[in-house]
């Protein structure tokens, strides 16, 4: 199979779902010439015109409700927000409106839009281009919020986002958006609510998402050359959350530990660690359910500060020794 | 006067349904009748209803959380606003929104906003969906004077100016932001000369007077579907606080007396008899209707069933349940 990079997958979904529906357009800062600050969507005002690839000012708060308004009559946008640390100023516009537009009005609007926007450390960005924002909006009923790891789960739940017929918050990897994968060339989607193990192991369940995933296969990787088998299982969508297959893979391990980027005190690894202490999987469980998450600071400009305070390989190797002693 | 007589009446009935259905939902409260909030536009109705008469069915609106007039007067019923002012099953919104989120799609209200200047982005929005779609329609946005010290005015109106976009930002400006006055939230006397800035015409009118609003709407309207959006301020008073908690030690009895000598309906009526239109019994007439349609909407609203439990959770998600 082909492979191609998760900044690609990102960009031939959103242009095979505008070759669908002519209701399907993007707006965002910089997305036109420019190709969007990571380059995400270069080419495709190309191919679509400004109309449909539509720069917009540095307004996050005017473009995501532009894109509710725009929803509520009969489009489906995608906007596009530079850093997903900028969702502070689009935060009305998601959270007290798209959000709850369709339950305070009793049902009768519906607003399919998607809103994308790149998070997480690792560039040198500093405090406020680097966060992982992810339970800010978590919180929230009414919206969707997906996390892909993979240049094929990104396609595929993109797809399916767009075409879903309420607001998703798709929050993409700045880190991955180069890495390389196996896209097939015919058209798929993926659900949402469906969480994969993308590494068996019958001795821990690590699970996580986003760009954690890699690295947690990474450790799964070397530990295995010990003979511990650790399951890595990639949520992929944190709301809906498919927790049949956190507690399935709990089950069957015993034991696990949550892996996320986002500071750890009320993060989604709470959530986690709760769907599996609340299951049925709690009787098999051979140790407590142990989470990792940052450190609680603000990101940090240095180099090695930076790649100090998110869960490193070593640390995420120690946490999973230390379940198993 | 060059507007039809029945024109005329449609509006004199919707000022006197607005002011009706506010005085009952307001005796409601002291009745202890009422579990939640409203903010009322009594004093003001003549902005919401002379906008409205201007527009066409296709247009759309997008109300403030003081918005009875703007909804009566795009047409909601108002059988099921009372409905849902008591949150009834029968509301609008099914007992879930209230009156800060009164919305009736069909009729082309699009929905009344709880946050001061949260509408504005949207209504830009949904003229660009207009536009995209090739849609012949003006969207008219709602909001007050405290509104355009929100940064969401501004980032609006720059947005709907750069892309020319049908779409007709009206500021209710009852000089009020909760307890401070416009003089003090503000330091520029005209709030029309901020649409310079994007630059947009805008037009400040006596917004007591229904027919000058009326008469700026129409040519707005054509001006914003031809041309681009326009900033129309319709000027005019908050007679009642801010919402049923207020004790209005913020300004003067004097004042507000005043402003009450130049109630919106009184001026209505009285142009109309002067000019010969109406006699003063085809009034009587109309206010007699409109009293029968809101005692009958209470009537509705009070025999109407509370919303069953497990509706609570309906309406969360478009399609399949999200958990």
């Amino acid at each position: 199979m082909r492979e191609i990079t998760y900044a690609q997958a990102i960009r031939e979904a959103m242009s095979e779902e505008m070759r669908r529906d002519p209701k399907v357009f993007l707006l965002g800062e910089d997305v036109g010439v420019y190709g969007g600050a990571f380059g995400v969507s270069a080419g495709m005002i190309q191919e679509f015109g400004e109309e449909r690839v539509r720069d917009t000012p540095i307004s996050e708060a005017a473009i995501t409700g532009c894109a509710v308004g725009a929803a509520i009559t009969g489009m489906r946008p995608i906007v596009e927000i530079m850093f997903s640390d900028f969702l502070t100023i689009a935060m009305d516009q998601l959270a007290n409106q798209a959000a709850k537009v369709r339950y305070q009005f009793g049902g009768q609007a519906a607003v399919p839009m998607v809103l994308r926007a790149p998070g997480g450390s690792g560039t040198g960005a500093a405090a406020q281009h680097s966060q992982s924002v992810e339970a800010w909006v978590c919180n929230v009923p009414g919206l969707k919020v997906v996390i892909p790891s993979t240049p094929y789960d990104a396609k595929g739940l993109l797809k399916t986002a767009i075409r879903d017929d309420n607001p998703v918050v798709f929050l993409e990897q700045k880190l991955l958006y180069r890495t390389k994968g196996p896209v097939p060339e015919e058209e798929y989607t993926l659900p949402l609510g469906s969480a994969e193990v993308k590494r068996p192991g019958r001795d821990l369940s690590l699970v996580s998402y986003g760009r954690m995933v890699p690295r947690s296969l990474e450790v799964a990787a070397a530990l295995a050359t010990e003979g511990i088998e650790v399951e890595v299982v990639d949520i992929r969508s944190l709301r809906p959350l498919d927790t049949a297959t956190l507690v399935a893979s709990a089950r069957k391990t015993g034991r696990v530990l949550v892996v996320h980027e986002a500071p750890q005190f009320g993060g989604f690894g709470g959530e986690i660690a709760a769907a599996v202490g609340d299951s049925e999987a709690f009787y098999y469980l051979d140790a407590p359910i142990r989470r990792l998450g940052a450190m609680e600071t603000p990101v940090p400009y240095n180099r090695h500060l930076e790649a100090h305070v998110v869960p490193t390989a070593e640390r995420i190797t120690a946490a999973v020794r230390d379940l198993l002693k | 006067m060059s507007i039809a007589k029945d024109k005329l009446a449609d509006m004199y009935e919707k000022m006197m349904l607005t002011r009706t259905f506010e005085e009952t939902a307001a005796k409601l409260f002291t009745q202890g009748k009422v579990h939640g909030t409203a903010h009322f536009c009594i004093g003001e109705e003549a902005s919401g209803i002379g906008v409205c008469a201007a527009l066409q069915p296709q247009d759309q609106i997008y109300a403030t959380h003081r918005g009875h007039g703007q909804s009566i007067g795009k047409g909601m019923d108002v059988k099921r606003m009372m409905a849902e002012f008591l949150g009834k099953a029968t509301g609008v919104c099914r007992g879930k929104g209230g009156c800060m989120h009164i919305a009736e799609l069909a009729v082309g209200n699009l929905g009344a906003n709880g946050i001061v200047a949260g509408g504005i982005p949207i209504a830009v929005g949904s003229a660009l969906s207009a536009k995209m779609q090739g849609i012949d329609r003006v969207v008219v946005d709602f909001f007050g004077d405290g509104a355009t010290n929100e940064g969401s005015f501004h980032e609006a109106l720059n947005l709907a100016s750069i892309w020319k976009l049908p779409v007709l930002f009206v500021c209710v400006n009852n000089q009020y932001g909760m307890s401070m006055h416009v003089s003090r939230h503000m330091a520029i006397q005209d709030i029309a000369a901020r649409a310079s800035s994007y630059g947009l015409p805008g037009r400040s009118v006596d917004g007591n007077d229904i027919f000058q609003v009326y008469e700026a709407a129409l040519q707005a309207r054509e001006y914003v579907r031809t041309q681009g959006p326009l900033l129309l301020v319709t000027n005019t008073y908050r007679i009642m606080g801010h919402s049923k908690s207020d004790a209005n030690v913020y300004r003067t009895r004097e004042e507000v007396e005043e402003w009450r000598k130049r109630c919106p309906l009184k001026r209505m009526k009285e142009r109309l008899l002067a000019e010969g239109l109406f006699s003063a019994a085809e009034l009587q007439d109309i206010e007699t209707r409109a009293e029968r349609t809101i005692r009958e909407a209470l009537e509705f609203a009070e025999a109407s069933p509370e919303p069953a439990l497990e509706t609570a959770t309906e309406d969360v998600y478009a399609g399949e349940a999200c958990s």
